[in-house]
């Protein structure tokens, strides 16, 4: 509709939107995480969920205990690799639509583990993730600006069409395979689907498909 | 604490064990005692129950990897060069082979004194890996020679339940070992030093040949 006369209705007192909008905002407005925590990032979560920051002014009412309930997941913290199954367990068990947000330099990258034996190197290995950001550990403040960019980004989602989100194409998985834990590593140690950036030594864009990488990188 | 007197009061106190005195060079003179394996838990209860020394709380158990070592010293020799006997100097070559080691601290809270170092040594590093484990002595052993046995490869006799502790169960290497090789999951990264570089020159040699 064009937006002038959706204006100049609205100063008649006539509200107008379409199913979309509409949609999306309900969906936006309503974002309820996982409560669900895995090392000092996720102090700085449960801060900013505290009163000082309320993070349920954004719609992140209240955190959910269960992941049939809960609409995102806030990976907040060291991914181990013995952990990485279940974190991959829980997203499968989530309905859709689902977001995920890595949050700080562990969840994006393995941060000051990251040549350590025993710890993921960014739980994009496994799943995909829509807001990266980073910090040791991000500030509420960050993690808040993760949550707007993530409404923003459900905004602009179209119910249609080729570039409609990762849940209403049926080709695209909602499921991922969970690792399983090998004699040396986690087999496969990454999903080539989602992570198939070559190593090489130039700095190059993320090249993954599907609607990983988007927003903050 | 007076080492040479825990150790003679330990070995009359067992007739027949072996304590051998681990001197430390630095500073911090923490001298230890390696305990032999046959009289270990032994020698532990000793320490723990003895009215002089009560020891009766074992603060920390840690693991320590010895790789074989090499020493090579100069001797001199006679030796008969072209008819005449020489003075000649030699470099001999000592090979001394590696083992793994439990090393304990222990406090007494009764008589607020320690810490006494004790040490267990395996026999190598390959296959004689077994040592008794002192969990039956002191209970705050249990989850450290879990995690000893999980990092290094110690085998604990007569642990309760000796399990790994933090890697998964499926897990077959020993990651604090010196050895251990890591698998290979370089990826980009921007500024790459030390083993780190090493592994961006092996990738970068790699991705050249395909």
């Amino acid at each position: 509709m064009d937006t002038q006369l959706k204006e100049e209705l609205s100063r008649q007192g006539i509200f107008t939107t379409t199913l979309e909008e509409l949609y999306n905002w309900g969906r936006r407005s309503s974002v309820w995480p996982l409560t669900f925590g895995l090392a000092c990032c996720a102090i700085e979560m449960i801060a900013t969920t505290m009163a000082r920051y309320d993070l349920a002014r954004f719609g992140a009412e209240v955190f959910r205990p269960s992941p049939r309930q809960a609409d995102l997941m806030i990976v907040a913290g060291t991914v181990t690799k013995k952990m990485a199954p279940q974190v991959v367990r829980l997203y499968n068990q989530m309905p859709e639509p689902k977001y995920v947000i890595a949050m700080g330099a562990c969840a994006i990258s393995g941060g000051p583990f990251k040549q350590g034996y025993n710890v993921l190197k960014g739980i994009d290995r496994y799943i995909p993730v829509d807001v990266h950001i980073p910090g040791c550990p991000p500030r509420p403040e960050a993690l808040m600006d993760a949550f707007i960019t993530l409404q923003k980004k459900i905004d602009a989602q179209s119910l249609t069409g080729p570039d409609r989100p990762r849940y209403l194409d049926v080709e695209q998985p909602s499921e991922f395979p969970v690792p399983a834990y090998g004699a040396h590593d986690l087999v496969p140690a990454k999903n080539i689907k989602l992570w198939n950036i070559i190593s090489k030594n130039i700095p190059t864009g993320p090249t993954a498909a599907g609607d990983d990488g988007s927003g903050k990188d | 604490m007076d080492l040479e007197k825990i150790k003679s009061a330990v070995e009359t106190a067992i007739p027949d064990s072996r304590v051998q005195i681990v001197l430390n060079g630095s500073p911090s003179a923490q001298h230890s005692l390696v305990l032999d394996p046959t009289h270990a838990v032994e020698i532990a209860k000793f320490l723990r129950d003895d009215t002089e020394l009560r020891l009766d709380y074992c603060s920390n158990a840690s693991g320590v990897d010895w790789l074989d070592t090499e020493t090579s010293e100069k001797v001199k020799v006679k030796k008969l060069i072209e008819g005449e006997e020489k003075e000649v100097e030699e470099v001999r070559k000592t090979r001394t082979p590696g083992y793994l080691e439990a090393v304990y601290h222990l406090y007494s809270m009764e008589k607020k004194h320690g810490p006494l170092v004790i040490r267990q040594r395996t026999e190598n590093r390959s296959d004689k890996v077994t040592i008794p484990s002192l969990t039956p002595i002191w209970r705050s052993a249990e989850f450290q020679e879990r995690e000893i046995y999980d990092l290094y490869g110690i085998v604990f006799q007569g642990h309760p339940d000796l399990r790994r502790i933090l890697m998964w169960d499926e897990f077959e290497d020993h990651p604090m070992r010196k050895d251990y090789v890591e698998p290979n999951d370089y990826e980009y990264e921007p500024t790459p030093h030390d083993a780190v570089l090493e592994k961006a020159k092996q990738a970068r040699t790699l991705e050249g040949q395909s």
